[in-house]
């Protein structure tokens, strides 16, 4: 008999039911709720007179709204009406329903996908859904772990179910050892690049190979972070220790001779060695570059020391279009170097590169140096409270702060700019987000994503330069 | 919900890849709190010259002359023709509830965003998948002629052009069967609640850590 991939024994032991026509039940252990995607879905419960299935497999948290400066007026300070009428709606519902929430003011609050596994509220084998695209991120914990939308956050809290089609599984395996200075994000930019952001659309994709192994667990979170990019609602990476060392302890984990029986099952989390998967892709870890895009997309990347593509080469007329469409908004010319790429702001934080590793890579390159006068703003955003709080106790805040980046308040912020904070008309930003969409980050802003070391160099610099450059 | 059995109306032709989410409803407009009214918001950034605020009056924007919804030939469509990926990036259901508040009750591509299209069968509009020729095509015939129509029969999964020809996509039946009688799956789920129950209770046995609230 072929062997499990490690979606397989996910998907089975989550199996409440196959239905005849092909669907089937999925039951979800923990669902993350914030205040944009969730007040209609408790609205339609009230409409149809539903109460919330299981509470206590439910986690909210504002963060896409949420200020990060000048908190001392609470949830009333929120300048934009709309904004603090969806943060004071997400704790009304969440006080009707007797659901747990990390108000505003509660120092464990944060971008949901930051604080679900600082909280240990995200466990290995977990099924865990929110709606948000990025719930792919605890993946990295070996969760079948994905976004859904505000009709599926509405039928999760009233069934604890999903209905779901089995998606087809794709490995993507990192030979070898990355080369000094390289992080998860230039892996999964590199791998973006590689397969195409409709890539990995219908498969479940495990991270796997040496290179993966030896990451640290925030960087295996940023990499299924971004699974969604490439297309793939879920991104995984198998349990080993690393897993089970970061979760020990933290307030929602088991302990005891309950932590022992867990740890028991988690070390069955990853696919058998015959299994079968539908599509491999493999890339050598050595090749892996400090990434930048330059595009509208986030297929569109290039290694740091390559160029910006010149459009006549492509011979797919779909994908020249597309090129075209996107030098024109980023006001970019064909085969410009990356590194002439000059800046106006720079953004480090968000849920794939907003935790305290991120944060440390950042101030270990900006450290001694002074952010270019070029520049108009470099803000450090960190992605939950208690980050904040360990970044401050590591003297971090005070890198930043003399080498002239703001420190802020933690939440979705630049990301996706539904705050104050945004990119104006024409203005270029190194950003550690994941989405350089149109208009993503504030109207005709232009975003190039990166490393948060990457951002750093930027930062001190104007423009972009290899960070491996100032590392020696 | 909406029910979707048969459907025929004017095509309107988005010709780009890749067409995410935020282009399709912009993120200022998500701090609403209701499930309606995003349509004049739609492809806002696309649609107008200006930059969108939630609390305008959209008739009284400068609107982008090229951008085909602004088009008259366009204004009344129902169904999109759109390309590769498309309603990629977020999980944001107002993407669909945009597309449903404008009057689009059926959208055409080679291939969609797994969360997007999953979203749109939630909110009574159907994503087809045909495959690039096909899309071609359709794209081809949409420009060249004003008030292009499709025909489109859940049922028997068949999108048939105005010279009668017909092309059949694929639909899971579960999915079809809830669009065709605008089912509520909550309700449907619900059917095996004892179902759920039993799942449950064994799953407290073998994984209890699962269970109770932590913090």
């Amino acid at each position: 008999m072929a062997g499990k991939t490690l979606y397989d024994k996910l998907w089975d032991d989550h199996l409440v039911k196959q239905r005849d026509d092909g669907s089937a039940l999925i039951y979800i252990d923990r669902h993350l709720l914030h205040e944009v995607t969730s007040p209609q879905a408790f609205e339609g419960l009230r409409l149809a007179g539903r109460k919330p299935w299981r509470l206590d497999a439910n986690l909210a948290t504002p963060d896409h709204n949420v200020p990060t400066t000048d908190r001392a007026r609470g949830v009333e300070g929120i300048v934009d009406p709309v904004s603090r009428i969806q943060v004071e709606t997400l704790d009304k519902n969440c006080d009707e329903f007797g659901i747990l929430e990390f108000k505003m003011m509660d120092q464990r609050q944060g971008i949901v996908h930051v604080i679900g596994p600082e909280q240990g509220a995200t466990l290995p084998g977990m099924s865990i859904v929110c709606g948000d695209s990025h719930t792919s991120t605890h993946g990295a914990f070996g969760c079948l772990a994905h976004g859904i939308g505000t009709s599926e956050v509405e039928h999760v809290l009233a069934t604890q179910c999903l209905v779901q089609q089995k998606m087809k599984n794709m490995l993507v395996k990192v030979n070898g050892k990355l080369g000094a200075g390289i992080t998860g994000k230039d892996v999964v930019l590199a791998v973006i690049g590689k397969i195409g952001t409709a890539g990995g659309t219908g498969y479940a994709i495990e991270f796997g190979g040496e290179a993966i192994r030896d990451l640290s667990m925030e960087a295996r979170m940023t990499i299924c972070n971004m699974s969604i990019e490439a297309g793939a609602r879920v991104g995984m990476v198998a349990v080993d220790q690393t897993t089970i060392d970061y979760v020990k302890d933290r307030p929602f984990a088991p302990k005891g001779d309950m932590r022992d029986k867990a740890i028991e099952y988690w070390k069955t989390l990853h696919s058998d060695d015959e299994a079968v998967f539908d599509k491999v892709v493999e890339l050598e870890g050595s090749e892996v570059m400090p990434q930048v895009s330059w595009g509208t997309s986030p297929e569109m990347v290039a290694g740091v020391g390559g160029h910006v593509p010149d459009p006549d080469a492509e011979a797919d007329p779909i994908k020249r279009e597309g090129i075209v469409r996107a030098l024109k908004y980023m006001g970019l010319t064909p085969k410009m170097p990356i590194t002439d790429i000059k800046l106006d702001r720079v953004f480090i934080g968000s849920c794939t590169n907003g935790r305290i590793e991120d944060l440390r890579e950042a101030a270990a390159v900006v450290k001694g140096h002074k952010v270019s006068p070029t520049l108009k703003q470099a803000m450090v955003v960190p992605g939950s409270g208690l980050v904040k709080v360990q970044a401050e106790q590591e003297g971090l805040d005070k890198i930043f702060i003399e080498a002239g980046l703001e420190w802020r308040d933690p939440g979705c912020s630049m990301c996706l700019a539904m705050n104050a904070d945004k990119l104006g008309q024409g203005e270029h930003c190194a950003s550690t987000s994941n989405r350089n969409f149109e208009g993503r980050q504030g109207f005709g802003g232009r975003t190039h994503l990166v490393s948060p070391a990457m951002a750093a160099a930027a930062a001190i610099n104007g423009h972009f330069v290899d960070v491996r450059e100032m590392m020696n | 919900m909406r029910a979707l059995k048969q459907h025929k109306g004017i095509v309107a032709p988005m010709d780009r890849s890749n067409v995410d989410t935020d282009m399709i409803i912009p993120k200022q407009f998500l701090k609403s709190i209701k499930r309606t009214g995003f349509g004049p918001n739609l492809f806002d950034e696309l649609r107008y010259l200006d930059e969108g605020r939630p609390d305008q009056d959209c008739s009284k924007r400068p609107i982008n002359p090229d951008f085909m919804l602004n088009q008259d030939r366009y204004k009344n469509a129902s169904v999109l023709l759109a390309r590769r990926n498309f309603g990629c990036g977020s999980s944001r259901e107002h993407a669909p509830w945009a597309l449903e508040d404008f009057g689009f009750h059926v959208i055409i591509a080679p291939s969609f965003a797994d969360i997007f299209y999953n979203n749109c069968f939630k909110n009574g509009l159907l994503p087809i998948v045909l495959n690039e020729e096909i899309v071609d095509r359709l794209f081809r015939e949409t420009e060249a002629e004003e008030g292009y129509q499709l025909a489109i029969d859940l049922e028997a999964k068949t999108v048939t052009t105005p010279s009668g020809e017909s092309f059949t996509f694929e639909v899971d039946d579960f999915r079809r069967h809830c669009l065709l009688n605008g089912l509520d799956d909550i309700g449907v789920t619900l059917e095996d609640a004892e179902v759920i129950k039993a799942y449950e209770a064994s799953r407290r046995e073998t994984a209890p850590w699962l269970f109770g609230a932590g913090g």
